[in-house]
């Protein structure tokens, strides 16, 4: 199963788009996706999930990385997960530090 | 300072020497035990007395026949120790076991069978029972699997609490029945996560540590059956019967089908310290999942029966536990792998503390006879990890080994209270002959914990094991029926009293009554020195209908009824109150035991005992009343007096009170016989009493004063 990670800058604005199944094998390139953001000064990262079907413990941890990642003072929102990626982050508890939208802003 | 740090990107280690069955392997790294994460791959460790042959197992998740099988060459082996690391396992779609050769000419007491796959013994994820009560499918050849499990979960600063021990409120509580009911209105009910959402209530109540009933990886349909006249499922519910030491419950996770459990499970733990809650777990070491010779295999007997299990000559299990086998735990190998695991779950969960259950078993020899100085309870007292746990011991045994005060305790250990329990039911429902032993446990059992402080008692009136509190005060007998057994399982001497009617009443008399019998039971074990604990569900009058024996039901049965926090609002206050009172006086809480002398050089001693008559305390053998004056300082300094008395006489008596210093007047926490609001008050708000000199204590029931000053 292919996997895709988008990423696009618009001045202060992450948004990387991500396409298929986030687990152990797709995780690294998730990753280096998240590194590039941040070597710009962002305060609002946007993973725009509406395509992710499929989310692992692997895939969960790259959000922690996202938000280890991102400076101090900058919000990550996620957009588009349906019910059951969105229910699992939170009962993991790794919510913290992320909102949850409806569309990208 | 600019500049990279040195990071080590390639080790010369991340690349394979071999090929094996399809799979780049090397040599692997003969420690840890288990299944590690390494550069490129996954290092596999696993060790054996006397195994000729060690193969490693792989299967995609959940699929009857193996993905690979990878012989681990001889060459790989030190010592008794297998080790391979393998490369481009895609980690999170694994499940793994062992198959295991013995020598030709085996011991009698070995079990080596190669037509079998084994599961780790170090495995720290084990599947096969991931969604709770789903019927597993037995024809398939290897039920538990192990998984790996990640290491890297963002703790975000949490570690364990170390509240000081004679602070705690313990309450213990069962993960999935606490929420399963549809009255828990929790999101995921019967999960870690659902327990996350009723964090708010244990807050509210008070209570500074949870007990969690057995959350190692067991199986629920271990001698599943069907009640012969309801046609009910009868599960292993409790959970005493481990089958993953190193592995959380996977059916008590929420997201256990996606094999996230242990985050789950560490998301529980973090949530709960950030309320100021600790976690202690309920951990059986003295059996395992594969009971007797008609057991199954599951790990140990296939890797090492001879090591694990204490044996007969002829080769078969002693059974100490009452289940079917008995865990060697003294044998060095056996003492390494119990340390080992404690130190996993102290370090890699947090948890603040351990509870074992038959602990005595813990120190058996070899040969199944108690040791003076057992290795295994020597290091885990002494254990640099361990060093902040709690470590409470269940201090008998299903073989007779009672050792209750006598526990080889290292100046370490505390003990669940058996004679605490025993002693406060008796006294409660009005049996002679108990007052002068009530006093004993009132101060935190000095004829048990003389050499010790008083948190070496963990006081307890009911737990898991046998009636629960309204229990208590609703049924003689106990009503075991439910569990298919005839009513024959289950304890014969539960020192509980109905009231006057078995079971459910409409009489108001007999309902008063036995809610009062409830506010005595907590008032007694939240007022003693000691670390009291309560069983979840009985400050709200939690009934199991009579039955004493719970273990197989997964039902409304032994399930919290949430409903009853807004009907049992009564009880409730009442407990709530209790524990915020112990909260706010030291002197109960006090670690050391009181000694009868003037400590505090105010003309009182730090304990003095009454009767109806001031300083007169009735020892005699039909005395059915307490008065004690417990004297110390509070957290600003200032002298406390907190005066209880206990009635369990059928009728009422006025007691004089002891007279207090000047300027300082009695004022009235806790009368049972009074309606709310006047049963307990916010601790503080203590109103003064207008007699000074005597109070009425009414039939069956207590008082609890404290000496404030007027001004």
């Amino acid at each position: 199963m292919s996997f895709r990670a988008d990423l696009r800058h618009d001045g202060g604005v992450a948004l990387i788009k991500l396409d298929g199944a986030l687990d152990a094998l797709s995780a690294p390139v998730f990753r280096d996706r998240i590194k590039r953001a941040a070597e710009h000064p962002v305060r609002l990262l946007v993973l725009d999930m509406a395509n992710v079907n499929y989310l692992s413990s692997a895939g969960l941890r790259t959000l922690v990385y996202a938000r280890q990642k991102m400076r101090d003072g900058s919000r990550i929102t996620i957009v588009g997960a349906n019910d059951v990626i969105q229910r699992t982050i939170q009962l993991m508890g790794f919510q913290y530090g992320m909102e949850f939208g409806d569309g990208i802003p | 300072m600019t500049g990279s740090p040195h990071v080590l990107r390639d080790r010369i280690d991340s690349y394979p020497t071999h090929q094996i069955s399809g799979y780049g392997v090397r040599p692997g790294r003969h420690l840890p035990f288990g299944a590690t994460l390494v550069p490129g791959g996954v290092n596999f460790s696993v060790y054996s007395s006397a195994a000729t042959a060690v193969s490693l197992v792989l299967f995609r998740n959940g699929e009857p026949a193996p993905l690979a099988e990878i012989r681990i060459p001889e060459e790989f082996r030190i010592g008794g120790v297998w080790a391979i690391t393998v490369f481009g396992l895609d980690y999170e779609s694994v499940e793994y076991g062992f198959r295991v050769w013995g020598p030709e000419s085996a011991h009698v007491a070995d079990h080596f069978d190669p037509s079998r796959v084994l599961a780790d013994p170090h495995a720290r994820a084990i599947s096969g029972r991931d969604e709770w009560g789903v019927p597993p499918d037995w024809q398939k050849p290897f039920q538990y699997r192990s998984k790996l499990a990640f290491d890297d979960f963002d703790w975000e600063g949490d570690r364990p609490l170390r509240i000081p021990m004679e602070d705690l409120v313990v309450y213990e509580l069962h993960v999935r029945g606490f929420t399963r009911d549809d009255s828990s209105g929790v999101e995921m009910p019967g999960t870690y996560a659902g327990l996350v959402q009723k964090i708010p209530y244990l807050k509210s109540l008070g209570v500074n540590c949870v007990e969690l009933m057995p959350i190692f990886e067991f199986d629920e349909f271990e001698n599943s059956r069907l009640d012969p006249d309801t046609g009910e499922l009868l599960l292993n519910y409790w959970g005493y019967s481990t089958v993953g030491f190193f592995a959380p419950k996977a059916g008590y996770a929420a997201t256990g089908r996606f094999g996230m459990q242990c985050d789950e499970f560490k998301n529980l733990v973090k949530e709960l310290h950030t309320a100021g809650i600790q976690v202690v777990l309920d951990v059986v070491f003295n059996h395992t999942a594969e009971g007797n010779e008609d057991g199954p295999t599951i790990h140990f007997r296939g890797l090492d029966n001879r090591t694990y299990y204490i044996l007969t000559p002829e080769g078969y299990y002693y059974n100490f536990s009452g289940t079917g086998n008995t865990l060697n735990c003294n044998h060095p190998v056996v003492r390494d792998y119990v340390l080992s695991c404690l130190r996993y779950w102290a370090s890699e969960y947090h948890i603040d503390g351990f509870r074992f259950d038959l602990a005595a078993i813990l120190d058996r020899g070899e040969d199944g006879a108690p040791l003076a100085d057992p290795p295994l309870l020597q290091a885990l007292s002494y254990d640099p990890v361990l060093r902040d746990c709690l470590l409470i011991a269940e201090a008998w045994d299903a073989g007779g080994l009672y050792q209750l005060g006598s526990f080889p305790d290292y100046g370490r250990w505390s003990e669940w209270n058996g004679k605490y329990r025993d002693t406060v039911r008796r006294y409660l429902k009005g049996d002679v002959g108990t007052v002068s032993d009530l006093a004993t446990r009132l101060v935190g059992s000095p004829d048990l914990y003389a050499h010790r402080e008083t948190v070496a008692s963990v006081n307890f009136i009911t737990c898991h094991d046998g009636f629960t509190l309204a229990d208590l005060v609703t049924y003689d007998d106990k009503h075991n029926e439910a569990n298919g057994e005839g009513n024959r399982d289950g304890n014969d001497d539960n020192a509980s009293w109905n009231c006057g009617v078995e079971g459910p009443t409409d009489d108001p008399d007999v309902q008063r009554l036995r809610v009062r019998q409830m506010k005595n039971a907590m008032l007694l074990l939240l007022t003693s020195q000691g670390i009291p604990m309560l069983l979840a569900g009985d400050e709200v009058g939690r009934t199991q209908g009579g039955n004493n024996n719970a273990y197989c039901h997964d039902s409304p049965l032994s399930w919290f009824d949430w409903s009853l926090v807004d009907r049992d609002v009564e009880l409730l206050d009442f407990v709530r109150n209790c524990i915020e009172f112990r909260g706010a006086h030291q002197v109960i809480r006090a670690r050391a035991h009181p000694t009868g002398k003037d400590e505090l050089g105010i003309g009182y001693p730090d304990i003095s005992w009454h009767g109806v008559r001031a300083w007169t305390p009735d020892w005699s053998h039909d005395s059915h009343l307490l008065g004690l004056l417990r004297v110390g300082v509070t957290e600003a300094g200032v002298a406390d007096f907190v005066y209880q008395v206990f009635n369990s006489h059928w009728e009422g008596h006025d007691v004089e009170l002891p007279e207090l210093p000047p300027g300082v007047r009695w004022h009235l926490f806790a009368d049972t016989l009074a309606p709310p609001p006047g049963d307990a008050c916010a601790p503080g708000r203590e109103a003064i009493l207008m007699n000074q000199q005597a109070i009425r204590v009414g039939p069956r029931s207590a008082v609890v004063l404290v000496g404030r000053g007027t001004g």
